[in-house]
């Protein structure tokens, strides 16, 4: 790990709903080139946390830096894939528009996107096995094709962070491996990748670090030091060590 | 034609084009009512500001009509924020109680206002030639061609500089975001044009048809393409076609040239959803109809290849055994026949080659979960065609 100033730089982060904490007092320290889990249970805000980082959640105290820098400043170095079912698949659009909507945030208000923004965008298609789909309306793609068309949304922003909200949920098992392919090549690629994850088992197997989380900050680290049974048993309530070791 | 009627189909056409806009925004935001709202609660702007001007189409009149519309939907987003009514019931607690303003005031000030409710809320573009720009005895046309005609220039230009974040706030509001864009400005730019054109159409069709002219022609279309700009075009394409159609329409009947607008847009919604390939009802019912056959036919290929005995596959008994009605049995084996899938000997029902395969394929595909490999498949075997 570089001696540099971490990726992401979480201080004393408390966000609220109506006056009820979802996530208290969180310090995380974010390195560079991790491949990041974000366990816990439901509730736990961890997709809130992916927001506050973004400013899409405002928080009511702490702050956020990226790469040392208020996040506003280093916005484009951070993409975000979002939940699937945050958008309506039935918008008039096909696959590949919607890989070049990653590409506005570089060109600015009003400046249109041309010939290298749609070449950089039937790259991003082609890298998730995607490219034979790019003029196929979204409402036409099956659950993991979708996943896979914000995969190459944000890998067309070319940035250093990519912040992704579940990217497992509802993808078959031939998507999953694919994603996961490509989470690893962007880690060799030297990027950050912090995933908010569900499934306890393929951690070891997917990631290299991992923050596990329920409201506060319970631990972070490498998976080989700090994802066992004790982590588990305070991020999930007693005895989870069963739950996971029989399932 | 008389240039008063050329005029009057002018300025229909140009209302219908500046509405639709706005209006295929409005409605992939689902957000179809807020225009309802916006075009009610813009009378008490509009009466202060014809208080103050005494002319319905000056630029001030305009604004503070507009501004009344943006404070609506203030009003309703405020409402809906504190979480104790959802944005149906605000947006029906807002708009009455500012056109009820509205009414009021032009009540307490009935004799010296040119203005009553039922222009508000039906306009009379037929009257719109008789109000005419006229300089130095020099006649430039009805004022309120101008009007509309500033008001469609001015959206338009504003669409094609902001085409791209329009779009990607519509789509994704989250994304615009992250990528630097604001999407409560564009939020409420949106708001501002729909508004202005709203008052700008509002004279022509009144507050109860401006709905119609924004939702109706960017509903049709949205059931027509999957191309956000083609949507835009059939759009405008329809309300034109309701402008002009209408107008006729009108002309025939001796009616409301804006009710009869209405109809005519109402009736090409119609048409769309019956008709419309891929996403009308027909189109729809067409194709659950054949993946039901498809179901059948799938299942019973599956029960003649699990059972090698005869007595399963005979086909008088066939009805009982996978307890189906005579029809349906007989139209499923000759859905199978005409494919080559089976052959029947001696009553009995056997698998073709190309039968067994089909269904070897079809299982290993079903297991696999890949349902577009199987839309591939059932291509390759040409079920329907044969």
């Amino acid at each position: 790990m570089s001696n540099q100033k971490p990726a992401i730089a979480i201080n004393d982060l408390t966000v609220a709903y109506d006056y009820k904490p979802v996530l208290w007092d969180i310090d995380l320290e974010i390195p560079e080139g991790v491949l990041m889990a974000i366990v816990g249970p439901n509730g736990a805000g961890k997709s809130t946390l992916i927001k506050s980082i973004l400013q899409i959640v405002k928080p009511i105290a702490g702050s956020i830096e990226v790469f040392g820098k208020p996040y506003k400043r280093n916005q484009r170095m951070v993409a975000y894939v979002p939940q699937k079912g945050s958008v309506d698949w039935d918008f008039p659009t096909n696959a590949l528009d919607v890989v070049m909507m990653g590409t506005y945030g570089k060109l600015g208000w009003i400046k249109r996107p041309g010939q290298k923004q749609k070449k950089a965008a039937l790259e991003a298609l082609e890298k998730v096995g995607m490219l034979e789909f790019k003029e196929r309306q979204i409402s036409q793609l099956s659950g993991g094709q979708q996943q896979r068309i914000f995969l190459a949304r944000a890998l067309v922003q070319n940035a250093r962070i990519y912040l992704m909200d579940e990217p497992f949920q509802g993808v078959d098992a031939t998507t999953e491996k694919a994603i996961v392919n490509l989470l690893k090549e962007l880690r060799k690629a030297g990027k950050t990748v912090v995933v908010v994850h569900h499934d306890l088992q393929t951690v070891p197997e997917y990631f290299d670090w991992v923050t596990f989380l329920n409201v506060k900050k319970i631990a972070t680290g490498p998976v080989k030091d700090i994802f066992n049974d004790d982590n588990l048993t305070k991020t999930y309530g007693i005895n989870y060590k069963v739950a996971v070791s029989e399932s | 034609m008389s240039s008063a009627q050329i005029e009057i189909q002018l300025i229909a056409t140009l209302v219908a084009v500046a509405c639709a806009i706005p209006g295929t925004f409005l409605v992939l935001r689902k957000m179809a009512m807020i225009s309802d709202a916006i075009s009610h609660s813009i009378l008490p702007g509009l009466v202060v500001g014809f208080f103050l001007t005494q002319d319905l189409n000056s630029p001030l009149l305009i604004l503070l009509a507009a501004a009344s519309g943006l404070i609506t939907v203030i009003l309703v987003e405020f409402i809906q924020k504190t979480g104790l009514v959802k944005e149906d019931t605000a947006i029906g607690l807002v708009f009455p109680v500012l056109f009820s303003i509205g009414v009021i005031l032009i009540a307490k000030n009935a004799n010296d206002v040119h203005l009553d409710i039922d222009a508000v809320l039906l306009g009379e573009i037929a009257f719109a030639p008789f109000d005419r720009i006229l300089i130095d005895g020099m006649d430039y046309g009805p004022k309120s061609l101008w009007v509309i005609g500033s008001i469609l220039l001015l959206t338009i230009i504003l669409l094609l500089l902001y085409f791209k974040e329009l779009k990607l706030s519509t789509f994704d509001e989250q994304l615009a975001t992250t990528l630097g864009f604001s999407p409560v400005i564009i939020h409420y730019g949106l708001m501002s044009v729909a508004s202005v054109t709203t008052v700008g159409a509002f004279d022509a069709v009144g507050a109860v048809l401006v709905v119609a002219l924004m939702i109706a022609p960017a509903a049709t279309a949205y059931l027509l393409t999957t191309d956000l700009k083609k949507m835009l075009v059939l759009a405008v394409l329809f309300g034109c076609a309701g402008a002009i159609g209408g107008y006729w329409l009108a002309h025939y009947l001796d009616a409301s040239i804006a009710g009869s607008i209405t109809t005519v847009l109402g009736a090409f919604f119609l048409l769309a959803y019956l008709f419309a390939p891929g996403r009308g009802m027909l189109s729809v019912s067409y194709k659950q109809k054949r993946q039901e056959k498809e179901v059948h036919l799938l299942t019973f290929l599956l029960h003649l290849q699990n059972h090698e005995e005869t007595s399963e596959r005979h086909i008088k008994h066939l009805n009982e055994h996978i307890n189906w009605h005579r029809v349906k049995a007989r139209s499923v084996v000759n859905l199978a026949l005409k494919n080559n899938m089976i052959v029947i000997e001696d009553g009995v029902i056997s698998l073709t080659p190309k039968g067994s395969e089909f269904t070897r394929q079809a299982i290993e595909f079903i297991m696999s979960g890949k349902s577009s490999a199987i839309e591939e498949m059932k291509k390759k075997f040409f079920l329907f065609r044969g």
